[in-house]
């Protein structure tokens, strides 16, 4: 889909600023970058994301402070991975952009979490499960965010026919709410879906 | 005037005229606003298209003091048990409003998450159509449940049932 | 969420659920909340009461049957939704838009913008009591809606960006109306100000509550007025110029301790120089044409539909697959009015996106709800969650 090019290649054009500084860094961990259209992306393996991500937030050539979106993309059928994570980071003191993707298969959709970087995708991530089923390790309570918990699947991959609609759903009784509610103000890491 | 309650003598059909009367010109309103609809109900209740000029301006925030139900905006299947609960917390005689192509049967969203039309869950006497209703058409909505109440009394919509659907697709049928 | 408080009474705080119907007219939330007392000591928030499907529903229409669902996201500024939408595709396209054109959603871009901050600050002025100001403001945005009307067909829904322009020129006698229009809200702007500015009861409850200090800001992902209330200046309209604002002169209001009271203060300044703006770019619209009709984005004019072969083949093939552009992925943001307002946008090559996300703004403030709130009075719920200006139908799409 994107024109994927090689480090290690002969480039016509040069290397972006941001890219050599993590090229530079993590030598051997960007496995494709583009920058169609005026937007810096670069490719990185899930393993050892955190390590980039933090480079990229405390860097003082970088200083990415804003988290501005956290997202997937579901390629099933045109890629051998089926899902990309895409992160959009913006530095508000340089102010400049970068995208980072991050290739997900689809046997094992888990990513760490980047929680104790950035506190704005706690949220975020929650979305990401709820639409695609990607699973942050070391998120403090990932439940689904959008849709209720008697819902089966998960509707913005592409398997997921549109039309399909799920059964209607029940107000449950207030008592167990009620339980539930107690338990979560207690505990904020329950993971358990909220009743309706 | 047809009569509805009693044998049809005189004196109860006049009271029934009087009560339909008093009933139609004060209408307590339950708005159960949710989305861009909203914005067409709040210019609606403004200063410029007045709707308290009908009598059914006050807002009741409150089922049991509430005789309309507007459902304003789109019901998806999460908010529809509440919606239901409201309904049915709401005291006889009630009457509802479908406020907008999406309350009345899904607008332009017809996916795994939308009510294709409240009248699916409840029954519904009116249905302002538009997306979202000019305030013309909403006052235009308001004079018609009032003739309505006028003919048809107390009834409200008690007597009518819910549009019957079967379940659309299910997850074994894909 | 914080954990709670040990209690000096050994009385049990109370759960109540300011439920999902519930009169604030901002949208549809669950706050279930834990109040000891009259002081709130635990929060959690619960959205997806609008969730309409609009990824999905946008993965299944043509790139400009999109533009009408993007109306519905944030419903009180509508038009800046269509733009932020249509500058996505047209980055993608690699599409040059007319001066004129550019101007004109400038223009309409900035109307939109006052009646947003109209709406949040005219139903958090009514959810205090003060329904006074609230109708006026709600006749203001009226007089804007009527301009709307005049120039895009509807009020609300207005579907007026097309790929490479706008659906339709700037009618005749657009700017006396326009100017008029002008006078009259900054006329009842004035009104407003001088109502509330003094009184000491609005203050009271708007100030020290609520605060979010920079920093924190910042970390939570806030941008647009709530991150200018904390007084860090940023702008996608200046920081990122797009359409013609770095042709244009205005300030930006930034606040400083980050409280409630900051962002009505930054959202009613930012209504007076979003209409300096406006008369800016009235003085300047250039003559000229209203849309760049590239073959590929947009249908040609009715008179080459009609007259030629190549034209109405055109015509055809864009209403029945849709616009094609080049394979490829884009982000583009605009300053909506709650904040960042991005669209990041996968297109494979065919007439429909293969995928088209909105960066909500309003999901990091809502996010941060319980952080705001928690060790504040119940009575201070409704000032946070209104100067929040949460939209429900961008918070979920």
């Amino acid at each position: 889909m994107e024109t994927k090019q090689a480090e290690n290649t002969t480039q016509p054009q040069e290397i972006p600023k941001l890219t050599a500084l993590v090229l530079e860094k993590f030598p051997g961990r960007v496995t494709a970058r583009h920058t169609c259209l005026g937007d810096e992306t670069i490719t990185i393996p899930r393993e050892g994301m955190l390590e980039v991500f933090a480079f990229l937030r405390d860097d003082k050539h970088c200083r990415f402070n804003l988290m501005v979106d956290l997202t997937a993309v579901d390629y099933l059928g045109l890629r051998e991975t089926r899902f990309e994570l895409v992160v959009h980071l913006k530095s508000l003191a340089l102010g400049h952009r970068l995208r980072v993707k991050i290739p997900v298969p689809a046997e094992d959709p888990s990513v760490d979490s980047l929680i104790n970087l950035w506190g704005a995708v706690d949220w975020y991530e929650r979305e990401c499960f709820d639409m695609y089923g990607l699973i942050f390790k070391n998120h403090p309570n990932l439940k689904r965010l959008i849709l209720y918990d008697s819902f089966v699947g998960h509707p913005l991959r592409k398997d997921y026919p549109i039309h399909l609609q799920q059964p209607r759903v029940t107000l449950r009784p207030v008592r167990e709410r009620y339980d539930y509610m107690c338990r979560v103000m207690k505990d904020p890491s329950e993971t358990e879906q909220p009743p309706l | 005037m047809k009569p509805i309650m009693g044998q049809g003598e005189f004196v109860t059909t006049r009271l029934d005229s009087l009560i339909n009367w008093s009933r139609k010109y004060s209408l307590f309103q339950y708005p159960f606003v949710t989305a861009c609809c909203g914005m067409e109900y709040m210019a609606s209740n403004a200063s410029h298209y007045d709707q308290s000029r009908f009598g059914a301006e006050i807002p009741r925030f409150s089922p049991r003091q509430a005789d309309v139900l507007w459902v304003v905006g789109t019901i998806n299947h999460k908010i529809a048990p509440v919606l239901l609960r409201v309904y049915e917390q709401m005291a006889h005689p009630k009457w509802v409003i479908s406020f907008g192509a999406c309350a009345s049967s899904g607008g332009f969203y017809q996916n795994y998450s939308v009510v294709q039309g409240i009248d699916r869950l409840i029954p519904v006497d009116v249905y302002i159509a538009g997306c979202p209703p000019r305030p013309e058409a909403v006052l235009d909505g308001i004079v018609a449940l009032q003739n309505l109440i006028a003919e048809r009394g107390p009834t409200g919509t008690s007597g009518k049932n819910p549009r019957q659907t079967k379940e659309v697709l299910t997850l074994s049928r894909q | 969420m914080k954990r709670l408080k040990p209690l000096e009474f050994g009385a049990e705080p109370m759960l109540i659920e300011i439920g999902p119907s519930h009169p604030a007219t901002h949208g549809i939330n669950r706050l279930s909340t834990l109040i000891d007392g009259e002081v709130v000591v635990g929060m959690d928030v619960e959205m997806g009461f609008l969730h309409r499907g609009f990824e999905k529903e946008s993965e299944n229409s043509t790139y400009v049957q999109v533009v009408p669902y993007t109306d519905r996201l944030n419903y009180v500024s509508p038009l800046l939704n269509n733009l932020a939408y249509s500058m996505t595709v047209e980055k993608l396209f690699g599409l040059e838009v007319p001066r004129r054109a550019q101007y004109a959603r400038v223009i309409m871009g900035e109307v939109t913008r006052v009646c947003d901050h109209l709406t949040c600050n005219g139903a958090m002025a009514m959810e205090f009591g003060a329904m006074t100001v609230f109708l006026w403001f709600i006749k203001a945005r009226e007089y804007l809606w009527e301009l709307l009307d005049e120039v895009t067909g509807a009020r609300l829904t207005v579907n007026w960006t097309r790929f490479g322009g706008n659906a339709n020129d700037l009618p005749d006698g657009f700017l006396t109306m326009l100017e008029e229009r002008l006078k009259k809200v900054e006329d009842v702007l004035t009104e407003g100000e001088k109502m509330l500015f003094k009184n000491k009861i609005f203050i009271d409850r708007l100030k020290g509550i609520g605060i979010i200090p920079r920093e924190r800001a910042i970390e939570l992902g806030f941008t647009g007025p709530m991150l200018r209330a904390t007084g860090e200046p940023y702008d996608v309209r200046r920081a990122e110029p797009y359409l013609v604002y770095d042709e244009l002169d205005f300030e930006i209001p930034v606040g400083e301790t980050g409280d409630c009271w900051d962002r009505f203060l930054v959202r009613n300044e930012e209504m007076r120089q979003s209409i300096h703006i406006v008369r800016q770019a009235a003085d300047k619209l250039p003559p000229g044409d209203y849309i760049n009709r590239q073959r590929n984005a947009w249908i040609p004019d009715k008179s080459e539909v009609y007259g030629s072969i190549e034209g109405l083949i055109d015509h055809f093939k864009i209403i029945m697959e849709g616009s094609t552009p080049p394979p490829g992925e884009v982000y583009h943001a605009i300053e909506g009015g709650n904040g960042e307002l991005g669209f990041y946008l996968v297109s494979d090559g065919t007439g429909k996106p293969y995928k088209c996300r909105l960066r909500p703004p309003c999901l990091n403030y809502v996010a941060a709800l319980p952080e705001m709130t928690i060790g504040h009075y119940v009575g201070d719920i409704v000032p946070i969650f209104g100067s929040i200006n949460m939209i429900a139908g961008e918070l979920e799409r």
